[in-house]
Formats: structure tokens, sequence, C-alpha cells
């Protein structure tokens, strides 16, 4: 199982390529209730968690939004930037006050396309990002707390 | 401890979750073998059946605790008892968390929805008496803010950590959302001087402690309470039979180093 501590960018990525991306990183700060970012919008930009909670949110037509995940100090906030087309797949808001370490997507982008190593170490961290997340939303998906929530007994 | 159940008045009764009370209940007359946090009495609701449930509750001043959510007829029939009515108890049965021998370790509470009942009477002796053990976390999943059972005392608890966390927040909540393996990384302990208990939906349980693991828990560090169909609850009907083990005698609390293997064994 991908463990959380292992999609942690200070675990995931070698020091060499961390140290070349924080270099990039600008410190951004976050008042409870801003939206770092809307579903549909452009990708391009991405965060990690110093201190506060971010909350993934999705839109739901005629409905307000779902809230579907929390995001907390370590952990990386938006991978649509990575991926064609470069668009949100979900909406983000800060839940309390939020610092962080703020990417610029496209200058990672084009760092990832001239050093090939870099770019996998890149896509390995996101990935595992993902298949943790994938991971953890399959498990909610068994509804286990929920009477018979893991299905009838054998 | 008796084969027959044991009378016991309902002395208060008071609602957890939408679907799940909790009994405060005391002996007509009789009175069980005192309990430890972790066992489990059979609960007889008279003209219907009885089934295993764990304290939830060991007051100092006597009497029990029994949290029951409404599945079946018989926790319907547990779920519907008031001050006033009598229930019959066998017990107290099965092995407890052994919080004793967490002695000078941190230590790792994780409950999944109602699974913090059979936990809770271990953590008000961790919270009364802190200083033998190292910093205590309390980690809590439930599927929706309404599901969280005993979400005011969690609160209150004096630990290192406690996190909260739903799976359908809905509208008001503010917390954390996500699975309950997702607050370990927040938890602050040792790994190598941890003890955990965890207790919930057996998926939870096997990734809780496989997480606890990956993190370098040692597993006769990680202690699991598992559930079965007890019957006879003193090892003899083979019901709660679990591999090699009978679960109403040789658990409900086993160490992962023993489970890991059954938990893994398809139809197991």
């Amino acid at each position: 199982m991908t463990t959380k501590q292992a999609v942690r960018m200070a675990v995931a990525l070698p020091a060499k390529h961390r140290s070349r991306l924080m270099n990039t990183a600008r410190e951004a700060r976050f008042p409870v209730g801003t939206r770092l970012f809307e579903e549909g919008r452009k990708a391009d930009r991405f965060w990690v968690v110093r201190t506060g909670t971010v909350t993934l949110d999705m839109h739901v037509p005629g409905r307000r939004s779902a809230a579907i995940e929390s995001l907390a100090a370590g952990e990386l906030v938006g991978w649509s930037w990575l991926f064609p087309p470069y668009l949100w797949h979900f909406g983000a808001e800060a839940t309390t006050p939020v610092r962080a370490y703020e990417f610029d997507a496209l200058a990672i982008r084009l760092m990832c396309d001239s050093d090939p190593q870099l770019g996998a170490a890149v896509a390995q961290w996101v990935g595992q990002v993902l298949a943790h997340r994938l991971t953890q939303a399959r498990m909610r998906l068994l509804d286990l707390y929920a009477p018979h929530g893991s299905g009838p007994p054998r | 401890m008796t084969a027959l159940p044991v009378p016991y008045r309902v002395v208060a009764r008071w609602q957890e979750t939408p679907d799940t009370r909790t009994l405060r209940v005391e002996p007509v007359r009789e009175r069980l073998c005192p309990f430890v946090p972790g066992q489990f009495a059979m609960v007889h609701a008279f003209g219907r059946g009885e089934i295993p449930v764990s304290a939830s509750a060991i007051p100092i001043g006597g009497g029990l605790g029994f949290t029951v959510r409404r599945v079946g007829a018989v926790s319907e029939g547990l779920y519907e008892a008031g001050p006033g009515d009598t229930v019959g108890l066998r017990g107290p049965y099965g092995t407890g968390w052994e919080l004793e021998k967490a002695a000078c370790d941190d230590l790792v509470v994780v409950a999944g929805g109602i699974g913090l009942a059979p936990l809770r009477p271990l953590v008000r002796d961790a919270v009364a008496d802190p200083e033998p053990y190292g910093r205590l976390n309390v980690l809590v999943g439930a599927r929706t803010p309404a599901d969280l059972m005993a979400h005011r005392e969690t609160g209150l608890w004096r630990t290192a950590y406690t996190g909260v966390t739903v799976d359908r927040p809905g509208a008001g909540w503010s917390g954390d959302i996500g699975f309950v393996t997702a607050l370990l990384g927040r938890a602050r302990f040792d790994p190598r001087a941890t003890t955990a208990f965890v207790c919930g939906p057996e998926p939870m349980i096997r990734a809780t402690a496989l997480r606890l693991a990956a993190l370098g828990v040692p597993g006769e560090h990680i202690r699991v309470s598992l559930e079965r169909n007890m019957r006879c609850a003193t090892g003899h009907c083979g019901h709660c039979q679990l591999g090699p083990l009978l679960l109403c005698r040789d658990g409900p609390v086993i160490g992962w180093d023993l489970a890991e293997q059954l938990m893994t064994v398809r139809e197991l």
C-alpha cells in the first residue's frame, strides 16, 4: 500500500530533485475561505501545504459544492497541472489559515522536459499521490462504517 | 462467570448516533465479575436472543455501559430497552486491550464508526492516569458528522493529538474529510515505542494495521479487536473460529502479529 508518508514530497523526491523544485518555490498564505482554484480553470500552479488545511471539493449542479477530501501539512495540493489539458479537476478552499509553498506549473514542466531524470522523479511522486488518493477513495467507497457496509457476511 | 444470563436493570440510556444507543445497566441482584476494557458480554434481550457486545463504559462506581447499534432483531430489542427494563448479561468474556502492557509507550488509538465503543474505557483509563504512558493519540473516523459517537467527550480528552475525520461531511462540517488512516500522518508517536489499539470494520483495521506496521510499529504492539459470530462465548461451539483461534476465548483483542496472516486468507 502506498502510505501517506511515502507520498510526501520530502520523502518521495530525491534530495537533488527536491532542492531544484524548492529553489523555484515561493511562500504563499491563504486566509480561511480563500479559493485556491476552481474546477475547469487553468491549472497553472500547485502547492505543498506547510500548515493548515485545504479542502478539495466538486461542483454539484443545483447544490452546494461537495467537499471530498482534506489535505494537511506536507501534502500536495493540485495534480492537474502535470497532465494535459492542464485544467483543474476539482476546486480547493482553505478551511483554516494556510501557509504553503507555491510552484509555477509551467516552469516545473519546462524543467522536467529539459531534465528527464527530474521529470521521471516528479511524475513518480505525483503518481504515488494519485495512487494513494485512489486507494483512500476506494476504501471510502466501501462505506465501511454503515451497517453491513462492507457487504453481507459470507 | 456464569452460563446463565444474570439480570441487569437499565438505569439510563442515551443516543450516540441516529441508530446507536448506550445503555447503562446495574445488577438487579448478583453482579458479574469485573470487566476490563476490550472484554465483551453476551447481552440478552429477553424473548429475542443474545448478542456479543463489548463494554463501552466500566464506571468505577459499578454498573456497565453497552453501546448497541440497531441492525437486527436482538440489537433492536436492546436499542429499544429503556430505564427500568431488564436485560440479561453473561460474561465477562475474551481478552482485553491490556493497556498496562503499554507502559512507557506512546499510545495510538484508532476507531472506525462505533468501533470507538470498546475503545472508550481504554481511553478513559489512559486519560485518567496518563503518567505511565507516553503521548496519547486518538484518531476517529466516521461516515458522517452525525455518526460520530461520543463526539463531545472525544473533544474533551487531553491528548497529544485527537483527529476526527468523516467520509461525507455535509453542510457545516469544518473538520477533516477522508479515511481515518490519513490521520496517522499527523499523530505524534515514535513507532518503535508505540502501542496501537484499533477497532472498527475489518477492512479499516487491516488498512490501519498495515499502515502502522509500515511506519515501524511492531506487529505485537498493534492490538486489534475482531468480530465473528459468537454464540456460546466459552470456546465450545466453534462459531467464532478464525483459523486456529476461537475469538470468544483467544480474542476479541489479538496482536497484529497473529491477525495479519488470518486476515489475508480469503473466505476465512
